[in-house]
């Protein structure tokens, strides 16, 4: 009797035990949740706390930004702290020089990037492993033990104060960029260079009628990738660079900087910032997804 | 027929030498050359007009006997390194946990914790020095809205290191998306037959995705050493390697020493230092990582 009782209910029991499960496991499932936009809440408003600050500040008068308790938000936005930026210094002539170092970088870093790391995915010769190796270690070598000889070497080729030590050495590859663009060029199928090698392509045509166009993704990812370097770079224009006229906006600024030591005239000085970083930040948003791209070769293959 | 092969086999080579002669040039000029003579001026006296002066080792004599800027760039530098790398090795893998569940907004959340690590040199560091400001920073405005007194972030020899890796961490994204593109090239059918087996979720990070993630540390720990030893910008615009040199980090050193003082031979002593420091490290955990790194794809 009692037997018969039990196997008709078991059924019944293990559906009762697996709903009562399931609800257990969506509200779990709702603390997860909740725990995390939560946490990533707190995070994302820590993280843009500077970002206010120099928005809010930019906008304020001088006497606004050297106030206690401090001011949040300006009385009266002060739109022209960006106007008076172009009066102030040659934040014009700073921006086209900008534009111009990262052109030339971005073009010479495609160039050097894509020719080697065609050579390293996709032709065999002796000794490749090994100087793949080697362009490999050299992501260790820090700067600051060439940047010396490399000073010396454009001095006494006479190309101090110009644009050329900074743009020139782009075309000669960084081994970051090769690297990215190796690691792209092995995945595209063999059979596809076999094909067009049957049809009589050579090597420098499988490479740059096929590989090439095939190969846009990898290319925005270091255009990218180089424009937020030569764009922010601080380090070569200071050392290479005299006169005011050819500086990046990246020196510009620590000129403008130092221009007002002690009184420093923090709204402008942030107005110009933003405009700095404008470009970085645009791109960064129009090209998320690529850019993140790039991190995941780089990061998960090796 | 193996004549023939062997003569593609050529052409191909001599064209793939062809196709990475850039990088050799560009290694041989840019990178061995001037590393070998960075070697030899190590040992010299150069002010970079005359000619150098051999001078033996004298420089490294000076640098390890009397320097005290050395031993300065040394503690900033190895302070700088053992306080944020750490923390940004286990924040960043913290976030990317959490960035790493399929909820809704998550794309938005992704960008603006990446976003940081984009914006980068002077225009970043001109406004940290103004979060940090002692007087009028934001900073210390948030802290007296919790009733705490002013912090010096920036003036006071006990903050200034915390402040530096506070800043450097506000770029975490960086090493955070490294570390979702590695969760994320982990089968779930790992995480879904261990459920099954009965193992609970604190179970299934220490003893799956941990396990499977320490390439990506890996990656991360190596570009994070090798960063992290090269500080330069933000404190050459934000305390000048004050107060008091400690935030006299190797580049600053270097810099100054080279191109402030024009002590060229010099300079490449404290560099070539840094570049064992560098290298000896980054080798010792590449050696040690035969231990603790799991490829599961291990040919």
């Amino acid at each position: 009797m009692s037997v018969t009782h039990r196997t008709a209910d078991a059924p019944a029991i293990a559906r009762a035990k697996a709903v009562h499960r399931h609800a257990g496991m969506k509200t779990l499932r709702r603390i997860q949740v909740g725990f995390t936009y939560v946490t990533l809440l707190i995070g994302a408003i820590a993280l843009m706390v500077p970002f206010f600050w120099m928005v809010s500040t930019s906008l304020k008068t001088l006497d606004e930004v050297q106030s206690w308790p401090i001011v949040w938000i300006p009385s009266k936005l002060m739109w022209t702290n960006y106007i008076d930026v172009f009066d102030k210094i040659p934040f014009a002539r700073y921006i086209s020089n900008s534009v111009v170092l990262a052109a030339g970088g971005i073009v010479g870093s495609l160039f050097s990037a894509s020719v080697v790391g065609f050579g390293f995915a996709r032709l065999r010769f002796p000794g490749r492993n090994f100087l793949f190796f080697v362009m490999l270690t050299t992501l260790m070598l820090p700067t600051w033990v060439v940047i010396v000889p490399h000073f010396m070497m454009f001095n006494a080729i006479g190309w101090l104060d110009t644009f050329l030590p900074i743009i020139v050495p782009a075309f000669f590859g960084n081994a970051f960029f090769i690297f990215l663009f190796r690691q792209y060029f092995m995945g595209i199928p063999r059979e596809l260079e076999d094909a067009a090698r049957i049809d009589g392509c050579n090597t420098y045509q499988i490479f740059s009628q096929i590989f090439l166009p095939m190969s846009k993704p990898i290319i925005a990812t270091v255009a990218i990738f180089a424009f937020f370097y030569y764009w922010n770079d601080l380090l070569y224009p200071l050392v290479y660079l005299q006169s005011q006229l050819n500086f990046p906006i990246s020196l510009g600024m620590r000129m403008f900087q130092t221009a007002h030591w002690g009184d420093t005239d923090y709204p402008r000085l942030m107005a110009t910032a933003i405009m700095s970083l404008l470009p970085c930040v645009v791109l960064f948003f129009s090209f998320q997804r690529l850019y993140i791209q790039g991190v995941v070769i780089t990061g998960v293959e090796k | 027929m193996v004549k023939r092969m062997s003569k593609t086999a050529r052409r191909e080579a001599i064209e793939g030498f062809i196709f990475i002669m850039p990088w050799a040039l560009g290694y041989l000029l840019f990178r061995l050359g001037p590393l070998l003579a960075s070697l030899y001026l190590s040992v010299t006296n150069y002010d970079g007009s005359s000619t150098p002066q051999y001078v033996g080792l004298d420089n490294y004599q000076y640098l390890f006997a009397q320097d005290p800027r050395f031993v300065d760039s040394l503690r900033s530098t190895f302070q700088f390194v053992a306080g944020f790398l750490p923390l940004s090795l286990v924040i960043g893998l913290a976030i990317a946990v959490l960035m790493n569940q399929k909820v809704r907004g998550i794309m938005m959340f992704r960008g603006l914790y990446y976003l940081p690590s984009v914006t980068t040199g002077v225009a970043v560091a001109l406004l940290w020095s103004f979060v940090f400001n002692k007087q009028f920073g934001i900073l210390n405005a948030i802290l007296d809205f919790f009733g705490i007194e002013k912090v010096g972030w920036l003036v006071d020899e006990d903050w200034v290191m915390v402040s530096f890796v506070l800043m450097a961490l506000w770029g975490v994204g960086g090493t955070m998306i490294v570390y979702l593109a590695g969760l994320q090239a982990i089968p779930t059918e790992l995480g879904e037959s261990a459920t099954i087996d009965g193992a609970n979720s604190a179970q299934r990070f220490f003893y799956i995705t941990l396990p499977m993630l320490t390439p990506t540390i890996f990656f991360n720990l190596v570009t994070g050493l090798i960063g992290a030893f090269q500080v330069f910008e933000n404190a050459y615009i934000m305390t000048g390697g004050g107060p008091n040199y400690h935030t006299y980090f190797f580049g600053l050193n270097i810099y100054f020493t080279a191109f402030r003082t024009l002590q060229f031979g010099y300079a490449s002593t404290i560099a070539w230092i840094l570049f064992v420091i560098i290298a000896s490290l980054t080798i010792f955990v590449m050696t040690t990582s035969r231990r603790w790194v799991y490829y599961a794809s291990e040919k």
